[in-house]
């Protein structure tokens, strides 16, 4: 195969197209979907990503209407045009799935993320690393007389610089949650 | 009044009060109590099969002919896997069915009981939904949604796993008309404004064509009705894919014939030279597409699905139209009526000469033999010698398949059951018991090759048993003719595996099971064979050796637009190139 240079995920085209090197450029969308709160609904989504050869870049998954039983999942997901279209149409036509939005297009959205990062260090490095945390808001939620744990909320470019940050501060273990959004406005 | 029953009954009663006749089933451990209550009544027939399999082929014939869903149950564990490729095929041709799975008892689940399965994460990209229901309380009502999901929108296979604590337990039945369906309510009328600018195409088209799929017959016999109407009306040229033959009937004055990888030259041609394409309810399946930058170039497109993601999913439509292809047309109709029903009467005449001459090519010709039965030749006699009967046809998948599709001619829809999604060989036996289930006077035929329908076999018990005059018609090349013939265009001849060796004596097999068996090799028989094998009241298995290196053409090669197609045996020296051999 690689000898014709077929690329792989070519599952949103016949297998017929032996993809154009010229293709649409590849952007990233944050999908908010509605579900059904039920067993097996998140592993159908994953299902359908992995299935078609979709991307996921993240995916956060919570009830967010006990009474009502209705979970958000928000997906980070990139393809061209015209694979994100398709990416909704798959997920709007899935029985459990009430609602599809994409808040990269529907309009200006806040998108928001939490990491947790562990730094340890000692002197100039532990004092340089906790006036990075106060630019950038992060709270000490644990600290030992080596390290510290900060917690940092923001969008994923501002927990990616933070951590480049704080990596030659001895960076030594993160944890994210993952892209929750909203729109803006009412 | 509410009824208070174990879940074994609410499982009958549920299907009853979904109107369920028929049930194609295999018992086993996981589904004892629901076989109990099968016992004690008699609405509900149950169709013993002898593989699963089998069960949702059935299942399959049987919905594709009436327009019904098929109801399917087996046991868990390897009764659940076993129906996994009947399930698969239902998904990928839109084939409304009911699977119920037994299950081990919830408190087992996750121990590896004795035929456990993780039926449900099997077959959840096999079904359009599956349920598991933990509690009894719950198993009326997800039953009645399952058969609404089912049949509701693109119709598809749903799936229902039972444990056996819920099969046994009691709870209050919940009736159809209190279950909550609401939640999946598929769009079904197009939106206007995309309907006129499709009725302003087809005002003005020149070179138009309406290109129909599965979807107009499982939107039901109104909907074909309304096409008819409307190609007729136009005067446009229709064609069709495989899975929507019958739709606009082969007699129609404006059928062009089947396209695709093997379809028609005038219909390939015509779907590459057109300026507007009416795509309704088929989905540019590769078959049909060819290589796809060279897709039908100078079209514009409208496409009318249910299903919004089969639009733009390969090929670009300027006019989308979700919605019920029956509902759509039947607007198409109404706004171009109110407009005048104009066409651009003159070039549209001019099109069709175009069309006629590329019909004069008459692609389906083959070379006569006198002494051996050409494959071609044996299903034309068929087709002469069953035309105006109430006929079924069910096929396999190979050459054969494709040979039915070229010169069966089907005047209206539900008459034709095949797999052409997952292409799965052994469908066809199956499932033309399944219509004859449905259809016990008629003439129900499985057009057949040897190997595909050696796969399925064991299901001539289940026709013995039922008495169903099935007719096993088989193309016996003994070969895998369809792969012999890939080996022999893109493999150098090599012909690496394709043939059967060791075959059966068809007619002692058909003998062994209680059954007729009808040998012929001589094409001076063949007449008095089929006729042999229509008058005769019981199920046939028919060997008809034919030409064992027999072409199937026309052939658009992998990775090839339409216009490049081959013809004959004299088009075929080295045209599939190292890119389209990678490709299936
Ligand atoms: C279950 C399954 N396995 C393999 C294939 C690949 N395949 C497609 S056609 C074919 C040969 C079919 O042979 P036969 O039934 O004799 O039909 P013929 O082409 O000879 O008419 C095979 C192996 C398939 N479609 N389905
Ligand atoms: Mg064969």
């Amino acid at each position: 195969m690689s000898a014709l240079n077929i690329r792989r995920g070519a599952s949103s085209q016949s297998a017929y197209d032996l993809r154009d090197p010229n293709a649409p450029v590849t952007g990233s969308h944050t999908l908010a979907v509605i579900v059904e709160n039920e067993p097996g609904v998140l592993a159908r989504v994953i299902g359908l990503f992995s299935g078609r050869g979709y991307n996921i870049e993240s995916l956060t998954v919570a009830e967010v209407d006990h009474a009502g039983h209705r979970s958000r999942i928000t997906i980070v997901t990139t393809g061209t045009p015209q694979v994100i279209e398709q990416i909704k149409a798959q997920l709007e036509r899935m029985v459990p799935v009430h609602m599809v939005r994409d808040l990269t297009v529907d309009g200006p959205a806040v998108q928001r993320e939490l990491g947790l990062l562990k730094v340890a260090g000692r002197g100039e490095a532990r004092i340089e690393a906790l006036r990075l945390a106060e630019i950038f808001r992060a709270n000490v939620v644990d600290s030992t007389l080596e390290s510290f744990v900060f917690e940092i909320t923001g969008t994923p470019e501002k927990i990616d610089a933070f951590a480049d940050l704080m990596r030659p501060l001895g960076l030594c273990e993160m944890a994210r949650t993952g892209v929750a959004a909203l729109a803006r406005g009412a | 009044m509410t009824q208070t029953m174990t879940g074994a009954k609410m499982v009958v009663q549920a299907l009853k009060d979904q109107g369920v006749e028929v049930v194609f089933g295999y018992p086993g451990g996981a589904v004892l109590p629901i076989y109990d209550e099968l016992f004690l009544q008699n609405d509900i027939r149950h169709i013993l099969v002898r593989h699963e399999q089998g069960a949702v082929h059935m299942a399959e014939g049987y919905a594709r002919s009436t327009g019904k869903p098929g109801v399917v149950l087996v046991t868990s564990g390897p009764g659940a896997t076993n129906a996994v490729t009947g399930i698969v095929d239902a998904l990928m041709d839109s084939i409304p069915l009911v699977v119920l799975t037994g299950q081990v008892p919830t408190f087992m689940i996750g121990t590896d009981g004795f035929q456990e399965a993780d039926t449900i994460g099997i077959t959840r990209p096999c079904t359009k939904m599956n349920w598991l229901v933990k509690d009894t309380a719950r198993l009326s009502e997800t039953l009645h949604q399952a058969f609404h999901v089912a049949t509701s929108g693109r119709p598809g296979p749903v799936l229902v796993d039972i444990p056996k604590d819920v099969q046994f337990a009691t709870a209050d039945y919940t009736p159809p008309g209190r279950a909550r369906t609401d939640h999946y309510r598929p769009k079904r009328e197009g939106d206007p404004a995309q309907i006129l600018r499709l009725v302003e195409m087809i005002e003005t088209a020149e070179r138009p064509i309406f290109y129909t799929g599965g979807g107009v017959i499982n939107a039901g016999p109104e909907a074909s009705r309304t096409l008819r109407e409307l190609v007729d009306a136009t005067g446009f040229p229709c064609t069709s894919t495989l899975m929507g033959l019958g739709a606009y009937p082969a007699s129609g004055a404006n059928w062009i014939g089947m396209l695709g990888m093997h379809g028609l030259y005038e219909a390939n041609l015509a779907m590459h030279g057109c300026d507007v394409m009416v795509n309704v309810g088929a989905r540019f399946d590769d078959r049909i597409t060819g290589r796809i930058k060279d897709f039908s170039p100078h079209s514009r497109k409208a496409h009318i699905d249910i299903d919004p993601s089969s639009i733009n999913k390969v090929i670009r439509t300027e006019v989308p139209i979700v919605g019920d292809a029956g509902h759509v047309l039947r607007a198409v109709l109404a706004l171009w009526t109110e407009r005048g029903r104009r066409t651009n009467r003159e070039a549209v005449a001019g099109w069709w000469a175009r069309i006629r001459e590329w019909r004069a090519v008459d692609c389906l010709a083959f070379r006569p033999s006198e002494r051996t039965i050409k494959p071609q030749h044996a299903v034309a006699r068929l087709e002469a010698l069953t035309r105006g009967m109430d006929r079924y046809i069910t096929t396999e998948v190979g050459q054969h398949q494709m040979w039915a599709a070229q010169f069966l001619h089907f005047d209206e829809p539900n008459r034709w059951m095949t797999s052409g999604g997952l292409g799965t060989m052994g469908y066809g036996f199956p499932a033309s018991i399944g219509v004859q289930i449905a259809h016990p006077d008629a003439l129900v035929i499985n057009v057949a090759g040897e190997a595909s329908w050696l796969m399925n076999m064991q299901e001539m018990g289940t026709a013995i048993q039922y008495r169903l005059p099935v007719k096993q018609f088989i193309l016996n090349n003994e070969r895998l003719g369809m792969v012999r013939q890939w080996q022999e265009l893109l493999h150098g001849e090599r012909y690496s595996h394709s043939w059967s060796e060791a075959l059966p004596d068809f007619v002692k097999l058909a003998e062994a099971f209680g059954a007729k068996g009808i040998h012929c090799r001589d094409p001076r028989d063949l007449d008095d064979a089929i006729m042999e094998m229509i008058r005769h009241d019981g199920p046939v298995i028919f060997d008809c050796l034919v030409e064992k290196h027999e072409n199937c053409f026309p052939m658009i090669p992998s990775g090839k637009p339409h216009n490049e197609m081959l013809l004959g045996e004299a088009d075929t020296q080295g045209v599939i190139d190292a890119k389209g051999s990678v490709l299936v």
